[in-house]
């Protein structure tokens, strides 16, 4: 037994960890090992891919490319291969992935797993919308093939069906031409939220990549700084080198308090207000600024953090996430990490997909037991009247009711469901 | 194009270093394993990393001298190799080898016993062409029998006795013959390590620090390099001390 955590660190439970490493035998293993659940690296906050006392089904060893065509851009791979390692093996022949998270260390199964979304959402939807067929490994070792229009309703389930529906062994996805690694950016301070949604929508039809930091605590109205960008064609520009720094230990307290974030958040707006026009930026910075810090996650101190990531429709999005905001002043908890981004008009394919139109509000809080608790579920009322929902692959608390109303299309899993998957999310909000 | 071979190429360090050196530059590849599906995949994996690579693969018994001459045999025609890496090996539980002699003999033969013969197959190709690295995965289990793996160990042990023999025998010559020697690392063969929580070197730090001391033909390379000095400490020990260690 090992001792394993996802990225938000709120607990490190014994696991029975097996280190998946040829596809040949993961028919073997699941039948050996089941019930259990995939776990890939691990980049999720809260319990969707943790099953204390029970069964983990490591997929980084399953990291081959089996397949990759330069003229379509068609690309199969293994489902433990990390986005990183497709970026750097597809970017200098002109391909990219179409949609990255914030991070690039996660696997292409926790990708389709959370169905997740990148600063271009309202360009090119969710990770699922561009995967062709995945294979599947059912716990009772039998295989089958699905996608958009092969079993497309296993295929719903599966993409965003937070690994309930079997194994991804392997996925095959469509990449976009890029003209290389380079983006021209830009970053534009806002004093409001007013101010925010105007340049969300000057900036939907201009600019492919968009994402906005926000002060949780100083400006009360919500003043941040709006970034945007879109990739560019440089002609024979060095790639700058890569550095990276760690956070070593885990501090005995949290580094994120009252005091510090006041006085950070305040700095960083106004060093970053006067940085007005246009800047040619490397991708990996600008799509994955945190990757340089390796363990960042240790800053909140022993008892971890909770992220907490909602969207509520375009309806009232305006007052909503005012109100959010105005909650999270007021309770002086909040962190400096917090972002704030409106999706595109598409629904999402995955039952549980997370985005939908409207606006996302994401942030981290350092783990203070019940107080934290305690806000996290008056923001979760907010965003229940509003007709929203939270993101399952940042969530570790939420309320069975809370998620029900959320995700109306829960039912409907169920069928799909492979009755040897099972993971401390799923038996919190399914009961199995 | 450098013309690399991989014995053992399914290997998780082996497959690493193949990695680093299909990245650095397209090379005239040669994957050696048992197992025709699982090498399969390790060669589409590489050509999809690089497309200006020949890959070929090559599946034998590793315990039959005449099918490893012959293997030896059919590479030689397309030239001289420049590096050959011999990465295979198993490690059963020291119990099983106490408990079934027949374990105990495929420990041994497969440790000690198949990658010397790989090994002197093609170290007859190298001393004709007069060039050529060769590079043999040992262990630090090799340089002290101890109770935990003492089978496995001196399979180890007798590697190590080879590759010095070969280092002198080419010592005059252009052919180099390194001699590896991993800590614990994380790989299929440490599952059971790893499952009990053991922290292990990843097999990409052990790779890459393998492909550099086959750059500048270093002649034992420990990797990590702490395992240098503290199995300094642990050959050096006197027995009355050592046999009271719980290592
Ligand atoms: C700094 C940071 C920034 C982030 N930014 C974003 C963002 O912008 N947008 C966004 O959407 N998300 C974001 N995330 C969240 C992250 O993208 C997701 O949690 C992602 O799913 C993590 O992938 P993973 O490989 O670590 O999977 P894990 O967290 O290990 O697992 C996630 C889920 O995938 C399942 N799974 C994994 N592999 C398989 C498989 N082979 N078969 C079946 N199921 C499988 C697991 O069971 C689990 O349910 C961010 C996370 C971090 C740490
Ligand atoms: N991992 C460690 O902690 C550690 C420490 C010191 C030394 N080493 C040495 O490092 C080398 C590489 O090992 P690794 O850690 O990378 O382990 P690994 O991933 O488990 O690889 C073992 C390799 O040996 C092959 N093999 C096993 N039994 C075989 C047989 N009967 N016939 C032919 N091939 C066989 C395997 O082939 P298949 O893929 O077909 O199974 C695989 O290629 C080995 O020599 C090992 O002794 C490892």
């Amino acid at each position: 037994m090992v001792r394993v955590s996802s990225w938000g660190r709120l607990n490190a439970e014994e696991h029975d960890a097996r280190a998946l490493t040829s596809t040949q035998d993961v028919a073997r293993t699941l039948r050996e090992s089941a019930p259990g659940i995939a776990y890939g690296l691990g980049r999720s906050y809260g319990d969707v891919c943790l099953n204390p006392g029970g069964t983990l089904w490591r997929t980084t060893g399953l990291d081959h490319f089996i397949a990759f065509d330069e003229i379509t851009g068609v690309l199969v791979c293994e489902a433990g291969v990390v986005l990183r390692d497709i970026q750097r093996m597809t970017l200098p022949r002109g391909w990219s992935l179409p949609v990255t998270p914030g991070t690039q260390l996660v696997t292409v199964g926790g990708a389709i797993a959370n169905d997740v979304h990148g600063k271009n959402h309202h360009k090119f939807g969710t990770f699922g919308d561009h995967v062709r067929s995945l294979k599947i490994v059912r716990t009772d070792g039998s295989e089958l093939d699905c996608g958009p229009n092969l079993r497309p309703e296993y295929f719903a389930a599966t993409v965003g069906g937070i690994g309930l529906t079997g194994f991804i062994t392997q996925a095959e996805i469509q990449l976009r031409r890029v003209p290389g690694p380079w983006f021209e950016t830009e970053t534009v301070s806002f004093l409001n939220l007013d101010e925010f949604f105007a340049l969300s929508i000057e900036s939907d039809s201009g600019w492919e990549d968009s994402v906005s930091w926000i002060d949780c605590v100083g400006g009360g109205n919500g003043r941040g700084l709006f970034m945007r960008g879109n990739p560019v064609t440089v002609d024979a520009k060095p790639e700058p080198r890569r550095r990276s720094i760690a956070m070593p230990v885990v501090p005995p307290i949290s580094m994120v308090n009252q005091m510090s974030l006041k006085a950070f958040n305040a700095a960083y707006f106004k060093i970053n207000k006067h940085r007005s026009g246009k800047q040619l930026t490397h991708y990996e910075p600008f799509l994955y600024p945190l990757d340089n810090i390796l363990d960042w996650n240790r800053m909140y101190g022993p008892h971890g953090f909770y992220q907490y990531q909602s969207v509520v429709p375009r309806e009232n999005e305006r007052d909503v996430t005012g109100a959010m905001l105005r909650e999270i002043a007021r309770s002086g908890q909040g962190s400096f990490l917090a972002v704030l981004k409106t999706f595109g008009e598409r629904s999402p394919i995955g039952m549980l997909s997370f985005p939908r139109p409207g606006v996302t509000l994401a942030l981290d809080f350092p783990n203070r037991g019940e107080e934290t608790l305690k806000l996290l579920d008056r923001l979760d009322a907010i965003v229940r009247e509003a007709g929203g929902r939270i993101y399952l692959a940042k969530d570790a608390r939420m309320s069975i009711d809370m998620f029900e109303s959320g995700y109306p299309r829960f039912p409907e899993l169920q069928q799909y469901r492979d009755p040897g998957m099972s993971s401390a999310m799923s038996r919190r909000l399914l009961g199995n | 194009m450098r013309r690399i071979l991989i014995v053992g190429a399914t290997s998780a360090i082996a497959e690493q270093c193949a990695r680093i050196w299909v990245k650095d530059s397209a090379v005239a590849l040669t994957l050696v394993g048992r197992d025709r599906e699982k090498i399969e995949a390790l060669r589409v994996d590489l050509a999809v990393r690089s497309p200006h690579s020949v890959i070929h693969t090559e599946t034998l018994d590793f315990l039959d001298p005449v099918a490893i001459a012959e293997l030896a045999k059919r590479t030689s025609l397309d030239g001289p190799l420049d590096i050959v890496l011999i990465a295979h090996g198993n490690l059963p539980t020291q119990e099983s080898s106490e408990q079934d002699l027949s374990i105990a003999s495929s420990t041994l033969m497969l440790n000690g016993i198949s990658p010397v013969l790989f090994a002197e197959a093609f170290a007859g190709l190298c001393a004709i062409a007069d060039h050529g690295t060769l590079a043999i995965i040992g262990s630090v289990a090799g340089d002290r029998g101890r109770r935990a793996n003492y089978v496995y160990g001196s399979a180890k042990a007798l590697v190590a006795h080879y590759a010095a023999g070969l280092q002198h025998r080419f010592a005059e010559t252009n052919v180099k013959v390194v001699l590896i020697k991993p800590g614990p690392t994380a790989t299929p063969m440490t599952a059971d390590l790893q499952q009990q929580g053991r922290r292990l070197a990843r097999a990409e730090k052990v790779a890459a620090q393998i492909v550099k001391a086959i750059d500048t033909g270093k002649p034992v390379l420990y990797t990590p390099s702490i395992w240098q000095p503290i199995m300094f400490i642990i050959k050096h020990l006197p027995q009355r001390i050592f046999i009271k260690l719980k290592v």
